[in-house]
């Protein structure tokens, strides 16, 4: 494939997914070391009926309406937690599966319900995104990447996921020390002084972030993958945080990548006409990547027996 | 009456021994649910002493240290750290929490947990420099464990984990050691490490508080006692606290007879 055809149609949708990958990956490592792996799968639910309602609002699918949106639902979500928890005296992750699951189905219906032709947001795109079509029609090869005019053309998404990925990595690069400790063990971060609570919910919010700016790429149900496999496949690579981190990071690009290419390519090695869904893709090659780490990773027993 | 009514009513007016005492508790009372866990409790720990917190399981004895330090959020009552309150104070404080509280499966070396005893130094952002790391390794020097400051927690024995906690408070530097259970499942070496570095503490003029379970070394380890059974029962030195009758309200009669004539008591 020359420049040509590259720049325009697969550098930005790979560069996407890729930012969405790690935007979602980095805080992930937290996420699946405090066992709260599927608050990831929590958000992408409750954020789908904000985002729609967002743009039945506004109008068109753009960046602050969506996160004002999914803020709003959270709000929401935790309001209906609470109240069915207190209302019908059943336990919490009784009343979090049903609103969870409500919201998701809301959001799934007022989308189907609404007239959203004329943008690139409905059901399908919202459970799989929409990645091939997030090309940079203004570019016609590398040079249009020092080019001013055609730079002005790059899709809204790119540069919403960029941002986004500059605040995880600025969350985790400052907070470090915080997130480690209270990670490990919060009641010694406690006695220290540290918020420990702020900065779970922080930690929740960054993701929250990160889930709703990864929709345009992978959609809101396939990000859980981005959360969790390639922190899961990291762990076992190693036992030390920081190699973690850094593995999560190689998984997450890799799945990005090959999950693109494969998706766009692979029909047509096995002699298939059409290409399949990019997301689906990545969340499959990171899939395969935790099982291949969970086979042969070098850190995968549980190390508790004594070494002496 | 509620809970928080009853609780301040019993509370003990602020004594002039607070100003003098490394942590001085006054009214504090705990509650998880309906019934209090902790019930409208004062303690007074003295300055360079070595003090038991006993009592049977479900006594209140770890979640009275918790309150004290704020880890746990009491229905009423506070905690008085050298005379001021705890916010301010926390750097005199070194905690060591139960051992089982933690997932040793967390990807960390031993010497990065020692080193977690040093984030008020380190803040957010600074540099860990060399004097740091040697700091790190003395403190593992001192529980014995300085082969293993490259090894993954996991791969340690629960003596070796409680030691490298022990290290990771004398990281810290601080004034007042709370500990609860460090002799919780230990072999008899650790158990050994640990009350030497203890009793290097108190030597030092340090205070030292743990939560302790094993009766028949209360005498041999420690020098003052507090029994706890919701409410507090007995607080003062071995000698004077420590006896059969306090025993017996703080263990509600649990303990056979058999078993408490083998205790060391020495006001019995």
């Amino acid at each position: 494939m020359t420049g040509e055809e590259f720049v325009p149609l697969s550098l930005t949708p790979m560069l996407i997914g890729m930012f969405a990958a790690v935007a979602c990956a980095l805080p992930g490592n937290f996420l699946v070391l405090r066992r709260q792996a599927l608050i990831g799968d929590a958000i992408s639910h409750v954020v789908l009926p904000g985002i729609v309602v967002a743009f039945l609002v506004t109008g068109a699918v753009s960046a602050w309406p969506m996160m004002i949106g999914a803020a709003g639902a959270s709000v929401v979500a935790v309001a209906l937690i609470e109240a069915i928890r207190r209302l019908g005296k059943i336990e919490p992750g009784a009343a979090m599966g049903v609103t969870f699951t409500a919201m998701f189905a809301a959001g799934v219906l007022l989308l189907e319900q609404s007239d959203t032709s004329t943008v690139h947001l409905d059901v399908e795109h919202a459970l799989y995104g929409n990645l091939e079509s997030l090309i940079w029609l203004d570019a016609d090869g590398w040079g249009s990447l020092v080019d001013p005019v055609a730079l002005a053309g790059l899709p809204e998404e790119l540069i919403r996921i960029t941002l986004t990925l500059i605040v995880v990595c600025a969350f985790v690069w400052l907070f470090w020390r915080p997130l480690k400790l209270s990670t490990f063990d919060e009641g010694f971060a406690q006695t220290l002084g540290m918020r420990t609570g702020v900065l779970g919910l922080a930690l929740v919010i960054v993701a929250a972030i990160a889930a709703v700016a990864a929709f345009d790429a992978v959609g809101s149900i396939i990000v859980i993958a981005m959360f969790i496999c390639p922190p899961a496949a990291a762990r076992l690579m190693t036992n030390r945080l920081e190699v973690q981190i850094a593995w999560s990071v190689v998984f997450a690009l890799v799945s990005a990548i090959a999950g693109y290419v494969i998706a766009g390519f692979g029909p047509m090695w096995i002699g298939a006409d059409n290409a399949v869904s990019a997301a689906g893709m990545i969340a499959t090659v990171s899939g395969i990547l935790l099982a291949i780490t969970a086979v042969f990773g070098p850190c995968r027993t549980r190390s508790g027996a004594p070494v002496e | 009456m509620t809970l928080e009514l009853a609780a301040n009513q019993g509370s003990a007016p602020v004594t002039d021994t607070v100003d003098q005492s490394p942590l001085a508790v006054r009214g504090m009372t705990v509650s998880y649910g309906q019934k209090p866990v902790v019930f409208s409790v004062d303690m007074t720990i003295v300055q360079g002493s070595m003090t038991a917190i006993i009592g049977p399981n479900g006594a209140g004895k770890s979640t009275l240290l918790k309150a004290a330090l704020g880890i746990v959020k009491p229905l009423a009552g506070q905690s008085m750290v050298y005379g001021a309150p705890l916010r301010g104070q926390r750097q005199k404080i070194a905690y060591v929490p139960q051992r089982a509280s933690v997932d040793w499966d967390f990807p960390t070396r031993v010497i990065d947990v020692v080193l977690m005893g040093l984030y008020r130094e380190l803040g957010l952002l600074r540099r860990i420099k060399a004097r740091h790391i040697e700091k790190a390794r003395a403190c593992l020097e001192r529980v014995g464990m300085s082969d293993f400051a490259d090894r993954q927690i996991g791969q340690l024995s629960g003596g070796q984990q409680q030691r490298v906690f022990l290290a990771r408070a004398l990281a810290q530097g601080a004034e007042l050691y709370l500990l609860d259970e460090p002799f919780a499942g230990v072999d008899a070496a650790t158990e050994k490490a640990i009350i030497d570095v203890l009793k290097g503490l108190k030597a030092e003029g340090k205070t030292v508080v743990a939560v302790h379970h094993d009766l028949a070394t209360v005498t041999e380890y420690f020098d003052r006692v507090f029994m706890i059974n919701t409410r507090k029962i007995a607080e003062g030195s071995v000698a004077e606290a420590y006896t059969r009758e306090n025993l017996d309200m703080t263990y509600g009669g649990r303990l056979a007879t058999g078993q408490i004539d083998q205790l060391d008591l020495i006001a019995s």
